[in-house]
């Protein structure tokens, strides 16, 4: 009966979204997860062209950043979708400076970057209301059960936007798909290496289910 | 002379102490009493969208001191009721509402790492300096 619901609740989102010109697509997620890396996967694959930096040091996102009108076409060229594809700062509960300067920075940049970092994380969760639909970002190789991700991923249930989990880094091999289909069983998951484009197609599929 | 050594404070809420609180309300009392180095834990949970606005309101609070939070939300397990059993669940949910399950919550410059699951807290790693 809730399925039933679900899914017509998600064929009428659906309906909106044919409708819908400007489709906003979220890349959110923890910190150093790989949104920005998926999202120049994704500029790449689609415009030929990069988003934004990436860096191993976290919180390298600290503002929203944009790409609009990215056309993307499913397998058989059947179905195609437009959509503003919007790259969010990681969400966390906590910013020392003090972990930057293990980074080589000084201390009055290490201060400079949290401040900017926690000002990143406000504008990811106002921005939550914006969205239509949202690919959390989830680093493979972690432990999926934090509360950031629930929060995130309970959140966005919450306001009733679709949501795909890319699992991402399964190039590397601690990570587990598993763990994250177990940690959320209600949610349509994918493994994927945005880093070496690894199973991109699958990928692509699952963003026209979540919005069909 | 020998330097005091630091006490870890836990303070036991219950949920009526915010039942008639407003989102902004709770919040601020909460990170207020976590910024004095407390941790606390809150019979019930947050409502979902309050938990992004307690770190959204995290987020405004951190400075040079204060780091931010740590936090974990339990909740019990419906998966392994009987139907019979997913009833009455589902009746005292409704009855109870936010005041199911716990929260625990303190000052990340205390709590190093939380490691949960839906019903149990795995392994919580305090240091104090």
């Amino acid at each position: 009966m809730i399925k039933a619901f679900k899914k017509f609740i998600n064929k009428l989102m659906g309906n909106v979204f044919k409708k819908k010109k400007n489709i906003k697509l979220g890349l959110y997620g923890p910190p150093n997860g790989g949104k920005t890396t998926l999202a120049n996967r994704i500029c790449k694959d689609w415009i030929g062209e990069d988003m934004g930096s990436v860096s191993e040091m976290a919180h390298e996102t600290r503002e929203i950043k944009i790409k609009e009108e990215i056309k993307i076409k499913s397998e058989d060229g059947k179905k195609e979708i437009s959509f503003n594809l919007v790259d969010t700062p990681g969400i966390a509960t906590k910013i020392d400076y003090e972990d930057f300067l293990k980074y080589g920075l000084k201390e009055k940049e290490a201060k400079e970057r949290a401040k900017e970092a926690t000002k990143g994380i406000i504008e990811s969760i106002k921005w939550l209301d914006e969205m239509d639909c949202v690919i959390v970002v989830l680093d493979a190789t972690k432990d999926p059960y934090s509360q950031v991700n629930v929060t995130i991923i309970g959140n966005l249930a919450a306001r009733n936007i679709p949501v795909l989990i890319a699992a991402n880094k399964i190039d590397l091999k601690k990570s587990s798909v598993k763990k994250i289909e177990a940690a959320f069983p209600q949610y349509q998951i994918v493994g994927i290496s945005a880093k070496k484009g690894k199973n991109m197609d699958d990928f692509y599929s699952k963003i026209f289910e979540v919005l069909d | 002379m020998a330097k005091p050594k630091k006490a870890l404070v836990f303070e036991f809420m219950q949920f009526s102490e915010i039942n008639s609180l407003s989102s902004k309300e709770r919040i601020s009392k909460i990170i207020s009493i976590v910024k004095e180095n407390k941790i606390i834990l809150l019979e019930g949970r947050f409502k979902k969208q309050e938990e992004a606005q307690l770190i959204q309101k995290t987020m405004e609070e951190i400075d040079n001191q204060f780091k931010g939070i740590e936090i974990a939300i339990i909740n019990p397990s419906k998966d392994n009721l009987s139907l019979f059993g997913k009833f009455k669940s589902s009746l005292a949910s409704l009855l109870l509402g936010e005041r199911e399950g716990f929260t625990l919550i303190g000052p990340a410059s205390i709590i190093k790492e939380i490691k949960q699951n839906p019903q149990k807290i795995n392994q919580l790693a305090i240091e104090l300096s």
